[in-house]
């Protein structure tokens, strides 16, 4: 009997002894936060392989700081519980600047995290307005437009070029699409020209949204403004058309991505999307999507532009600040030096916004996104 | 012995799984460029590791097989490691003593993420021993008990925003609200068993986190509730690490209450009462137990605990939304009752430190933890059914003298 | 009332519905036998999504003529659907008759889990298109935006495969073995019916009848992914509980009640609290009867 209590007190021990960490080399750290599994994974690893390109790229260039670049890359399932478990991982690890994260809960549970602990997160694709506007989270950037940008931007194309009188504002319940569907229903219900006939969140991943399509049909709406992913933006559309129904379809940038002409095909034709201005001309983007393309062999998935530029900006500014730990000088980096991204030429305001990532609409082309003039 | 006969079989497994792997595992195809990949390598990789692994899997089944028969025989109850730390005062005081100085000096001893984790799985051991009073204890399956978290999380964030009230204050509310959500939802499954029960407490779950989803003005949507305060102590000021402990210890004080608590409860009146119930509902109305009164104190104490893990969930996390409160969560603290060994304090225990700390420690595996996981899940259920801690039915036994411990 | 809305929405109602009863029907009969939950059904509707998608693809290039195409990837989607709900039987439940049911019930969890995350990691997680194989017929155009071609034969298939399942276990040796396996797995043991090629012969079925769902479904909705299977599988659980869990004309009636549930509070009322009401609803009429609708209140044993 005593030796089974020895036993159990060694294991024990043993267990508790285990889980020390080990020594880190000297390299500089970046980490990378998001949905690496889970449902929304595909929003999440375009950002990994992003990172991966970036550092690939600056290690094969001798680093920075004559330092070489190391990743750290954390799943957060975009899950707020997960991703303070996932913050705390990486402040652990040594990561003083994090790409990421990619849902917008999951970044405000890790920046209460990042903040105490004085860690930059630049992300890809959170893009509630509170992020920036609420003044709470001076340690974020983003290389993406907040929703209520977005939304404005949809709202006035459908009435200024589009001139649209009745409109269906739908959303997917999600942090995202709702958020984005509200600020377009407060827009359009500010200005007397058109009205919203119907409001309305659909349940995503439903086999089936006849209902909502016929009650869009009944309320003789001209078009349509959704707020959510492509998922469910295809579904919409291609039961619409399968209806026979014409009516427009304006969407977000969750639905500017290419997997939604390709899951909506022949259907697609015709749906206007905002998303970041139009890049494909820009030398950067060509380059950072070959490479991803020989990389990976297949085509980038979401965000990874915009991930590929977070990835460039935060590096610029750690080899400005001269390491990862001058946390103010990284601040004034990133908000004075500008960076050549695929995005264009961007930097970032007080709040945390990226200057330079311009917004337009584009419509869908012939199988392509065409930017709208 | 590796006969010819093992051999074939193997072969003939192997076989099998190759062509069942194919079109998922061997081909990849490209819709939009017209390409097809195929990928051989892998079906050699699935034919050479079913090979191999079919012969331990069939190995373990005839262990395990062997190791039934043998109790059927009655060659001796086997009790497991764990039961003989429970029987054995010179045993369990001393290994208690290990784990508690093991659980008081662990913040010292590790980073910060590992102190985050340990409180994560110290909130899921109080979540595992509240459903478990529902399941293990009054076996009533409950698939919503994600929702009595809810209450207890949005209690305090909502409470907090509105009224700025303070974490200390929250906590009996949110424990209380679980309680009464408890009831609210005990009234009208009353008359359900079994999977009927299972599947009308899913959907309470679902509708719960539906409406907080949906009713923005009251729950502020989808987009949740951010910078919601960490608990405090005596209006001192702490650093990060310094917090993380704190709520470390906060939160190993309470598991530890829980643990006491729900441990008086099994051996209460009211406890006996629930378990007279799983094993046999009306023989225990006809013996005197007001069923509809047990069930309810069932669901009422069981969600209480859930309520509390909720409120200390929001001043964990400061950032709340619903997202957080999915059908998923429900099966995770199931599995962690299940896997532990349902009815059984430390079986649970065992169950939240394995569920909470292997996800986290399968990392390494990168993108095959989830698999890795569920192949866990499964291996865990074939090979020891009743969870790591089978609970033994409470027998009462009159021994001679001399009958003691063989 | 707009009488052209209602029958909108009642043909949108039939269409969901018989979406669900095609997944459900496996659950139900699984079930029926094993009283086991089986998580892992939704998968398996996954797993014949992805496998008619491949056989689909590479068949098209391969030429062969669209109707063709929709066969063979409709019988490679049964086929493999059904070895692996086979396999998963042998691995994950066999062993694990006579232990506690939950324990079967986390064994199907585990395996939901590995199965998503087998097929993600195997092919992708994005979402990938998948073929429109049903045609829209030229003589069907006029009425096509009531219901389309595609929706017309998801319900067809369900009512044929519903009343082929009905005959197969009313008049079939099979089939009685399978009630009599459901009634009583020992009693049957006795009377001779080989209660593991029952069992197995229902995973067979269950996981088929889901496969062929999965092409309709995927080839009417036009999308799958790894994750499709998990919320199918809810609601054709929830439907099945509603029918009566068990009864295969119950897993029926269950799946259209709750289609028709959804699609006229949506229509009517308002989509955001959709599933809050199929739920309520759900409440409602298993506190009014307790073992679903068309379920068989069992005598209690005691």
């Amino acid at each position: 009997m005593k030796r089974l209590a020895l036993r159990i007190s060694i294991l024990t021990l043993a267990a508790v002894f285990a889980v020390f960490g080990t020594a880190a080399a000297d390299t500089i750290k970046l980490g990378v936060g998001g949905a690496h599994s889970g449902d929304l994974a595909s929003y999440g690893l375009p950002t990994v392989k992003a990172a991966e390109l970036v550092v690939k790229d600056i290690n094969a260039r001798g680093g920075i700081l004559g330092k070489q670049v190391e990743l750290v890359v954390e799943d957060d399932v975009c899950k707020p519980e997960v991703a303070t478990n996932t913050a705390t991982k990486l402040v652990d690890q040594g990561v003083r600047v994090v790409v990421g994260h990619i849902c917008s809960g999951a970044t405000k549970a890790a920046l209460s995290i990042y903040k105490k602990a004085d860690v930059i997160a630049i992300s890809p694709s959170a893009t509630n307005p509170e992020l920036t506007q609420s003044g709470e989270y001076p340690n974020f950037f983003r290389t993406i437009a907040s929703d209520d940008a977005q939304a404005r931007l949809e709202v006035d194309f459908a009435l200024d070029v589009l001139k649209l009188k009745k409109i269906a504002v739908l959303h997917d319940k999600g942090d995202y699409g709702k958020g984005l569907a509200e600020f377009a229903k407060g827009f359009l219900e500010a200005d007397p020209r058109a009205e919203v006939v119907l409001y309305e969140g659909i349940t995503p991943g439903a086999v089936d949204y006849s209902a909502v399509v016929q009650k869009i049909k009944r309320t003789g709406a001209e078009a349509v403004i959704f707020g959510g992913y492509h998922p469910e933006a295809s579904k919409i559309v291609t039961q619409m058309r399968k209806k026979r129904m014409d009516t427009i379809f304006i969407s977000d940038d969750g639905v500017k991505d290419d997997t939604f002409i390709k899951v909506a095909g022949e259907y697609a034709e015709g749906v206007y999307a905002t998303g970041p201005k139009d890049v494909s001309q820009n030398p950067l983007a060509i380059a950072a999507n070959k490479a991803h393309q020989e990389a990976y062999g297949a085509d980038p998935g979401a965000f990874f532009l915009n991930a590929y530029a977070a990835a460039q900006a935060a590096l610029n500014a750690i080899e400005k600040a001269g390491g990862t730990d001058n946390y103010a000088g990284l601040i004034k980096s990133l908000q004075n030096d500008p960076v050549d991204t695929p995005l264009g030429q961007i930097r970032f305001d007080e709040r945390g916004d990226a200057i330079g990532v311009g917004f337009s609409v584009y419509q869908v082309k012939n199988g392509v996104y065409v930017e709208v003039q | 012995m590796m006969s010819l006969i093992e051999i074939r079989k193997s072969l003939l497994v192997s076989v099998w799984f190759m062509f069942l792997t194919f079109p998922i595992l061997v081909i990849r195809v490209n819709t939009v460029e017209s390409t097809i990949q195929w990928r051989w390598g892998n079906m050699l990789a699935v034919g050479a590791g079913s090979f191999l692994l079919s012969f331990v899997w069939r190995h373990l089944i005839r262990r395990k097989e062997q190791g039934m028969r043998r109790q059927r025989e009655g060659a001796g109850l086997r009790m497991s490691i764990f039961q003989r730390i429970g029987e054995d005062r010179r045993v369990y005081l001393p290994a208690l003593a290990v784990a508690a100085v093991a659980v008081g000096v662990f913040p010292f001893l590790v980073s910060m993420y590992q102190i985050n984790i340990m409180t994560t799985a110290f909130m899921y051991i109080m979540l595992g021993l509240g459903l478990n009073i529902v399941v293990g204890v009054a076996g009533l399956l409950d698939l919503g008990y994600v929702a009595f978290y809810a209450v207890g999380a949005y209690a305090y964030a909502l409470l907090n925003h509105h009224f700025g009230l303070s974490f200390w204050i929250c906590l009996p509310i949110g424990a209380a609200l679980g309680a009464v959500f408890g009831i609210l939802l005990g009234f009208p499954v009353l008359r359900l068993r079994g999977d009927y029960l299972a599947i009308v407490t899913l959907g309470f779950g679902e509708i719960i986190r539906l409406i907080l989803e949906n009713w923005n003005e009251f729950s502020f949507g989808p987009s949740g509730i951010a910078n919601i305060p960490r608990p405090g102590f005596f209006g001192v000021e702490f650093s990060l690490l310094a917090h993380t402990r704190y709520i470390y210890f906060l939160v190993v004080a309470l598991a530890i209450f829980t643990i006491f608590m729900v441990n008086r409860l099994q051996n209460s009146r009211i406890g006996r009462a629930w378990l007279a119930l799983r094993e046999d509902e009306i023989a225990c109305q006809a013996m005197g137990v007001d069923k509809v009164r047990t069930k309810l104190t069932a669901f009422a104490l069981g969600a209480t605990w859930a309520g509390l893990a909720g409120v200390i969930f929001a001043g964990k996390t400061t950032f709340i939304n619903p997202a957080s409160f999915t059908l998923w969560e429900s099966i995770n603290i199931l599995c962690i009752v299940v896997l532990g060994g349902m009815g059984s304090i430390v079986g649970v225990v065992l169950g939240a430190l394995v569920l909470v700390l292997l996800p986290e420690y399968l990392r390494a595996f990168a993108e095959y933890r989830i698999l890795t996981f569920g192949c866990v899940l499964v291996l865990m259920m074939v090979f020891r059914p009743g969870g790591i801690v089978s609970n033994v039915r409470r027998t009462y036994q009159f021994e001679g003298p001399d009958s003691g411990d063989k | 009332m707009d009488l052209h809305y209602f029958a909108e929405l009642f043909l949108g109602g039939l269409t969901r519905g018989s979406i669900y009863a095609l997944i459900a029907l496996g659950y139900t009969m699984v079930y029926g036998i094993i009283e086991l939950i089986n998580f892992a059904h939704g998968e398996i509707y996954m797993i014949g999504a992805f496998t008619g998608l491949i056989v689909a693809t590479v068949f098209t290039f391969a030429g062969f003529p669209t109707l063709a195409v929709l066969v063979i990837a409709s019988v490679a989607a049964v086929v493999y659907s059904s070895c692996y709900g086979l396999t998963m039987e042998k691995i994950a439940y066999k062993p694990l008759r006579g232990a506690p049911r939950l324990s079967a019930l986390i064994s199907a969890i585990g395996m939901s889990l590995f199965l998503q995350n087998y097929v993600l990691l195997a092919q992708t997680s994005d979402f990938l298109p998948f073929p429109s194989l049903v045609p829209d017929l030229a003589f069907w155009e006029p009425y096509a935006h009531i219901i389309s071609s595609q929706e017309i034969v998801i319900i067809g298939v369900t009512a044929l495969v519903m009343v082929l399942l009905n005959l197969l276990i009313k008049f079939t040796r099979m089939g009685k073995a399978m009630r009599a396996t459901s009634q009583d797995r020992e009693m049957a043991m006795l009377a001779g019916v080989d209660v593991n090629r029952v069992i197995s012969l229902t995973f067979v079925i269950g996981s088929a009848t889901a496969a062929l769902g999965a092409v309709l479904i995927a080839s009417h909705i036009g999308q799958i992914n790894f994750y499709i299977g998990f919320i199918a599988g809810i609601k054709a659980f929830v439907a099945a509980v509603l029918g009566g869990i068990g009864s295969v004309p119950g897993a029926v009636v269950g799946a259209l009640v709750l289609g028709w549930t959804e699609s006229f509070f949506t229509g009517y009322i308002s989509s955001d609290y959709e599933d809050v009401f199929a739920f309520i609803f759900l409440v409602v009429i298993l506190i009014l009867k307790p073992s679903g609708i068309l379920g068989r209140s069992q005598a209690q044993k005691v």
